[in-house]
C-alpha cells in the first residue's frame, strides 16, 4: 500500500472474514501454482499465510470482518516472501508475539485448544518482520523453498 | 461442516466430509461431533482422510471434540493428509492422539 518496493508477483486483496480468507488462501497458492513454485512447499505457505490473516482478523480488527487486508508475494530462488498490510490496531508490545510451543504435558482434559497460530508460523517461516508505519501494520513472512 | 457416521463393531467411525476445517467452520465442527458422539460407548476413530488443511483452529477443534467426549471412549484419528499432518507433527499434538494411517488400520488394531 506505501514505500518503494519492488513489484509484487501476486496482489491479493480481502476482507477480515474468515470465508475471503479461505477465498484468498486458494488465489495465493493458485498464483504459486502457475508460477511452478514446489508443490511440497505449498501446505507450509498455506498453513503460515492461513495463520497470519486469522491473526490478523481476529486481533488487529477484532473480528469485525469488514477490515482490508493486503498480500503482497515475491517468489525469488530458494525462498518465498509475503507482505501482508492491515489497518487494524497494532501488535500488542509493538511486536510480533515469540510464539511458544504450547505445554502438552497436562491431563487430556486440559490440553491446549489455541496458542498454535505464531508457534507455527515461527516455526515455518525463516525470517519475519513486523513494522507499523502510518496506521498500517506490516507484517514479512519468508518461508525457504527448494 | 459435514460429517457422517457409522458403527463398525464397537468402533463409531466419523468422516469428515469436507476438505477444510478452518477458521471458518472449527466451532461447527465441534459442535456437530459434540451431536454425534453424545451417545454410545466405544472408540471413536475420526476418519480425515478426505481433509486437505486444517489450521490451528481447526486444530484447536478437534483437540476441543476429543476433550468433550466423556467418560472412558476415547477419540483416535485415521487417514491424515499430508499438510494436516504436518500441523500435528509440529505442534507435537501428533503425541496425543492415537493415529492411524487409515480407518482399516485402525480396526485391525485394538488400541
Amino acid at each position: 500500500m506505501d514505500g518503494p518496493s519492488p513489484p509484487a508477483d501476486l496482489n491479493v486483496r480481502l476482507t477480515s472474514d474468515n470465508l475471503s480468507i479461505r477465498s484468498a488462501l486458494g488465489e495465493v497458492i493458485a498464483a504459486l501454482k502457475a508460477r511452478r513454485v514446489d508443490p511440497d512447499a505449498l501446505g507450509s505457505v498455506e498453513i503460515v499465510l492461513a495463520e497470519a490473516l486469522n491473526n490478523v482478523a481476529e486481533h488487529a480488527y477484532a473480528m469485525r470482518g469488514d477490515g482490508l487486508i493486503e498480500i503482497n508475494g515475491h517468489v525469488m530462488p530458494g525462498q518465498l516472501q509475503f507482505d501482508i498490510v492491515d489497518e487494524g490496531a497494532p501488535m500488542p508490545m509493538g511486536d510480533a508475539p515469540e510464539g511458544c510451543a504450547a505445554n502438552l504435558d497436562v491431563p487430556l482434559g486440559d490440553m491446549p485448544e489455541g496458542g498454535f497460530g505464531w508457534f507455527l508460523i515461527r516455526q515455518m517461516t525463516e525470517d519475519l518482520t513486523y513494522l507499523r508505519s502510518n496506521g498500517r501494520n506490516h507484517l514479512s513472512l519468508t518461508l525457504a523453498v527448494i | 461442516m459435514k460429517l457422517s457416521s457409522t458403527m463398525q463393531g464397537d468402533a463409531q467411525i466419523i468422516v469428515a466430509q469436507e476438505p477444510r476445517i478452518d477458521a471458518a467452520v472449527a466451532i461447527q465442527f465441534k459442535d456437530r461431533m459434540k451431536a454425534e458422539t453424545e451417545q454410545g460407548e466405544g472408540r471413536v476413530i475420526l476418519d480425515l482422510s478426505r481433509v486437505e488443511f486444517i489450521d490451528s483452529s481447526g486444530l484447536g477443534a478437534i483437540v476441543a471434540a476429543m476433550k468433550q467426549i466423556s467418560g472412558q471412549r476415547r477419540m483416535e484419528l485415521a487417514g491424515l493428509t499430508e499438510t494436516v499432518q504436518k500441523v500435528f507433527r509440529l505442534t507435537r499434538m501428533d503425541t496425543i492422539f492415537a493415529i492411524h494411517p487409515t480407518v482399516e488400520d485402525a480396526l485391525g488394531k485394538q488400541v
